[in-house]
């Protein structure tokens, strides 16, 4: 309960430039004196021991809160933005908080048993704080259907990947991400740039994808992450002009060839890496030879402290990254007996690489032969008209099932050329898919959805 | 077009596609005589739904698949507007 060697997340502000921020659209919080001053109006001390919920409009105060709070709570839960209060109400109770922090007006019958206090801008001298608890941090699973998941994590495990590279690598870096940092794939970034001694300018709900990028221009954004599909949505914007980060990352979802390559266009001056993390399973590895799946010599090793194995074609990786559990009453082991995580994702040897199929959960059953949507979009993906696609599932009286393909064609596209299009779409995929993968129809569609934590929407998975 | 011509248009597509050389259509043709698969079959229905608006085997619910091209045909046709 009281690691004398433990560390907390305030202690890596004083390394590093003397001009560090945090800004969102709104307002840039200096990182550097930041542990002179208080957000929680120097209540911090109330706060120690306690299982806080940090419940913020704005991801600039969760933050703040976060920075303030490690190493004093007991646990905090981070509260991502689009939840509804019915849900976090459950949430709330089975991760046993007492204590909600917010910005938002709480009525009466809503705050209840819980303190509540309020959040700002910092602007009060704090009080001499000690780090006094080795807080744990509960995250939210990014699952679409349900109530999501809550799993724990230490700041260890969390910033493992990060100190494995030597966080002191990026110390001049200024980190953006597309990712909400209440998630976890956002709040691997936010901890890129405290611990390494960076910048960070975060995201805005809403924003229009060219404000956005002006906004990243501005604030010198040198460092960037995003999923997939918020790639793929950037690179269809055309907002991608005179903005030249010197490292791309994508993590999330599959990181097909298309999306590299697109990104390697697109950014020619870039590293570009993809990283395999989930809220679960942690940060497992990153590939930065820019090809799509993952060195074959990646599994059965220990290295960097993670271990990977493959079991029923699905990757399995057990590593001090990974979250400690589930929290719950009813909850189920999050690992198997000998400490694995199962991740659900399905991965195929193809010669000396594994490839990402898709996930377990996702597959399309036709007539008995199996599909991932996953593999199907990779082969598509790779039309040079192709934007992005989604592949999904449609009921047919015969097969039970059949894949049918909705397809977003580059911008400019001559409606003229769509049944060119389409035939060598279908050829593409009949070339290098099984005849039931194939898909049946082809739409053309100006959007797909993305969901909340920028994947995209898997309505029938 | 008439929905038989163009219930032939969809089956020459996918016969193209799924390189298959379909024998002349005609109503007495068995549908297992058409060289085509389930899949094709799936294929040929979903893309009818999306050309036609209606799936008439998934609308009823005892039909029975027809076993001539002909009944096949008719199955569209007699489909309710």
């Amino acid at each position: 309960m009281f690691p004398p060697d433990s560390i907390a997340l305030r202690h890596y502000l004083g390394q590093g430039p003397k001009d560090r921020t945090i800004s969102d659209a709104r307002h840039s919080v200096s990182l550097t004196d930041i542990v002179e001053f208080s957000c929680l109006a120097g209540r911090c001390c109330d706060l120690s021991g306690r299982s806080v919920l940090i419940a913020t409009s704005r991801q600039l105060l969760s933050a703040l809160a976060m920075i303030e709070l490690d190493g004093v709570a007991r646990r905090m839960l981070l509260c991502p933005p689009d939840l509804d209060w019915e849900r976090l109400q459950a949430l709330v109770e089975q991760a046993g908080i007492d204590t909600i922090v917010t910005d938002r007006p709480l009525s009466g019958s809503r705050a209840g048993k819980y303190t509540v206090i309020g959040i700002d801008l910092p602007d009060r001298r704090a009080t001499r704080r000690t780090v006094d608890h080795a807080t744990e941090w509960l995250m939210l699973t990014s699952g679409t259907s349900g109530l999501p998941k809550i799993v724990r994590h230490t700041l260890d495990g969390l910033a493992g990947a990060i100190i494995a590279e030597g966080p002191a690598r990026y110390g001049d870096a200024t980190w953006a991400t597309f990712y909400d940092i209440r998630r976890y794939g956002g709040l691997q970034i936010f901890l890129r740039a405290v611990l390494g001694g960076g910048s960070m300018v975060l995201s805005e709900p809403g924003e229009a994808i060219a404000v956005h990028v002006a906004r990243l221009r501005a604030g010198g954004v040198s460092h960037i992450s995003g999923t997939p599909s918020h790639w793929r949505k950037l690179l269809m914007s055309g907002a991608t002009a005179n903005f030249s980060p010197r490292y791309i990352r994508l993590s999330g979802e599959i990181a097909d060839q298309a999306v590299l390559d697109g990104l390697a266009q697109a950014f020619p001056h870039a590293s570009i890496g993809h990283a395999y993390a989930s809220t679960e399973a942690g940060v497992g590895f990153s590939v930065d030879d820019g090809r799509e799946g993952f060195p074959a010599h990646l599994i059965g090793r220990n290295r960097d402290g993670v271990e990977m194995k493959v079991v029923e074609g699905s990757l399995r990786i057990r590593s001090k990254r990974t979250a400690r559990a589930y929290v719950g009453a009813d909850a189920p082991p999050l690992a198997d007996e000998e400490g694995f995580v199962d991740t659900g994702d399905i991965v195929e040897l193809r010669g000396e690489r594994y490839h990402f199929v898709g996930r377990r959960g996702g597959i399309i059953n036709i007539g008995g032969l199996k599909v991932h949507p996953e593999e199907v979009e990779a082969v598509i993906n790779r039309h040079a008209c192709v934007q992005m696609s989604r592949a999904r599932s449609r009921r047919s009286p015969i097969t039970g099932a059949i894949v049918v393909a909705d397809v977003i064609l580059t911008a400019g596209t001559d409606e003229k050329c769509h049944e060119t299009i389409r035939a060598e779409i279908l050829t593409q995929c009949k070339d290098s898919l099984a005849a039931w993968k194939v898909p049946a129809v082809i739409r053309f569609v100006e959007r797909l959805e993305v969901t909340a934590a920028g994947k995209l929407a898997r309505t029938d998975a | 077009m008439s929905v038989r011509t163009k219930i032939f248009s969809a089956m020459e597509q996918i016969a193209e596609e799924q390189k298959v050389t379909l024998p002349p259509l005609q109503d007495n043709l068995s549908l297992n005589e058409t060289g085509f698969d389930s899949l094709a079959f799936a294929i040929l229905v979903a893309r009818l739904e999306d050309e036609l608006g209606v799936d008439p085997f998934t609308i009823a619910e005892d039909a029975a698949f027809p076993s001539t091209l002909g009944e096949f045909v008719r199955a569209y046709e007699n489909v309710p507007a």
